[in-house]
């Protein structure tokens, strides 16, 4: 590898790192705004123009806490958890696509981390790694609401990763690839694959929620049965470090959601426009951007509208519900490439 | 048998498809959020913007002087008699020659105690008094540490006797009139 690519490598990785931490410390804030806004108040207001620095706040006051770690805790385990949970949240940031590529100099460089050519299945990898960071912390409390909300949490995420993985599945046989970039340009202009597969999508959106532990799905730490669920014993920053996971989950799931269904960077006649590779290039970038916080915005949207599952209902529904509708997307994906891909052969022949 | 008309039959029809696919039913609570968005907030910012209070809040009690600046009170006790929860003490006292211009009448309070964590502001001490010398003002009382600080004696109570600093209680005084 060049120097000129190392730089841009290393500058790259910050960047998306940066971008992401501070995405989520801002997804904070616009959480309880847009809950204030739900709910006919104004939301926080207090700290800078428009409450803009109230995650800074909200951060000194995580680290000036009372770090407490129960006598009965495991400890080794007890700091482990929060760590697994948001370094995976981190880890998967890797392989999206975040923009096509620029010139600089003459030379192209891709805007992505790494093009693995199986990047769904490396996210999907790392997203049931951070199931650990939940059970682990839940389990070294040894707290009863702890473990409660922490079993929970593991046979949900476990259930619902089954019906997410199966929902993928049609997407990979139309697209041909694992490859979260090759999936992106295949859906170039307006044919994103949201409208060619709007059930597949729906199932994922769903099995989102319930892997990002966001209401209806947030029985986890359901505070109205469970205090906190999985992180009651936890305070200061590691209690933030579980917060914050959670909110990096959901910006990397909206960006997959947006990378897999809704086109990535691309946009309707973006290419048509006439102008430069650079431009272009960043421009499609803001839109996905655009898209991911559509996104967000949705996710805190359902949160302030729909109620909690009950426990069984959201077994159910997972077990019963998604996943035989996930084989049935199969087999409908599979009926129509074979029918297509007879025609198309007929017709050249 | 019927007792009353007021029965309702209880249909327990088995859902329809759209209703058991929820998502339609998910949709329109989207939407009703959605609106709620866009609503006036119905927040007051505290500090800048305060709620107008109605003119016969009840809030902490002022004893009153009269145009002349001497205080109203007789220390007659009739308040505390009346006060349903015995936060009113006062030791009476007689008005020494020289100081007519401080009390109306020949007996005054020397010593007039409210224990403000005892008081429920019922304003039965106001509709008790004779002589207008007792009213529940718009002011809050505020919060404190120190059980003690409660106890609010005449420092606290009497309104001062410059003309500016007056308290106004005329929208109590309007109600108390009436009755």
């Amino acid at each position: 590898m060049e120097t000129a690519d190392l730089i841009f490598k290393i500058v790259f990785v910050l960047g998306v790192f940066g971008v992401s931490l501070v995405i989520a410390m801002y997804s904070t804030y616009a959480e309880r705004k847009v809950a204030a806004f739900f709910q006919d108040r104004i939301g926080p207001n207090r700290a800078g123009p428009f409450g803009l620095l109230q995650p800074l706040a909200d951060g000194v006051k995580m680290f000036m806490k009372e770090e407490i770690i129960p006598t009965h805790a495991d400890k080794a385990l007890f700091i482990l958890g929060p760590s697994i949970a948001m370094l995976t949240a981190c880890m998967t940031s890797v392989v999206i696509p975040w923009g096509s590529s620029l010139i600089i100099n003459g030379k192209e460089y891709v805007m992505q981390i790494t093009d693995v050519n199986i990047g769904i299945l490396y996210v999907f990898g790392v997203v049931s790694i951070g199931v650990y960071g939940i059970m682990i912390g839940g389990w070294a409390s040894n707290n009863k609401f702890s473990l409660l909300g922490a079993l929970r949490a593991s046979s949900q995420m476990i259930s619902y990763e089954l019906a997410m993985g199966m929902s993928i599945i049609a997407l990979v046989m139309m697209t041909g690839t694992l490859s979260i970039r090759e999936i992106v340009e295949s859906q170039p202009g307006a044919h994103w694959n949201v409208f060619v597969q709007p059930l597949g999508f729906l199932l994922f959106l769903i099995c989102a929620f319930a892997e990002t532990n966001r209401t209806p799905f947030d029985l986890p730490e359901c505070e109205t049965e469970l205090v906190g669920g999985y992180h009651t014993e936890y305070s200061s920053m590691k209690l933030g470090f579980y917060l914050f996971a959670e909110y990096i989950n959901m910006f990397i799931s909206s960006a997959i959601i947006v990378c897999l269904y809704f086109g990535g960077y691309n946009f309707p006649f973006l290419n048509s426009l006439g102008l430069s590779h650079n431009l272009t290039a960043i421009l499609g970038t803001v839109l996905m951007f655009g898209k991911i916080f559509f996104f967000i915005f949705f996710f805190m949207w359902v949160r302030w509208t729909i109620p909690r599952f009950r426990y069984d209902q959201l077994m159910r529904l997972g077990w019963k519900i998604l996943i035989p509708l996930a084989v049935l997307n199969i087999v409908i994906t599979a009926v129509v490439l074979l029918f297509k891909y007879d025609l198309w052969n007929t017709s050249i022949n | 048998m019927q007792l009353t008309n007021r029965s309702k039959v209880v249909v327990r029809k088995e859902m329809s498809l759209a209703e058991r696919l929820y998502l339609p039913a998910i949709l329109g609570g989207l939407f009703i959020t959605f609106k709620h968005f866009f609503r006036k907030k119905t927040t007051i910012s505290y500090p800048e913007v305060q709620r107008q209070f109605t003119p016969v809040y009840r809030g902490h009690h002022v004893l009153k002087r009269d145009e002349q600046g001497r205080e109203n009170c007789t220390a007659c006790g009739l308040c505390a008699v009346a006060c349903p929860a015995e936060a009113i003490t006062m030791t009476a006292a007689e008005r020494k020659p020289g100081e007519e211009k401080m009390y109306r009448e020949e007996k005054y309070a020397s010593v007039y105690e409210i224990n403000m964590l005892r008081c429920i502001f019922c304003g039965l001490c106001e509709e008790a008094c004779p002589k207008e010398a007792i009213f529940l003002t718009d002011k809050i009382v505020h919060s404190g540490y120190e059980r003690q600080g409660f106890i609010f004696g005449k420092d606290k109570l009497v309104e001062p006797v410059e003309a500016d600093k007056r308290v106004d209680i005329s929208g109590r005084l309007k109600a108390h009139r009436k009755n």
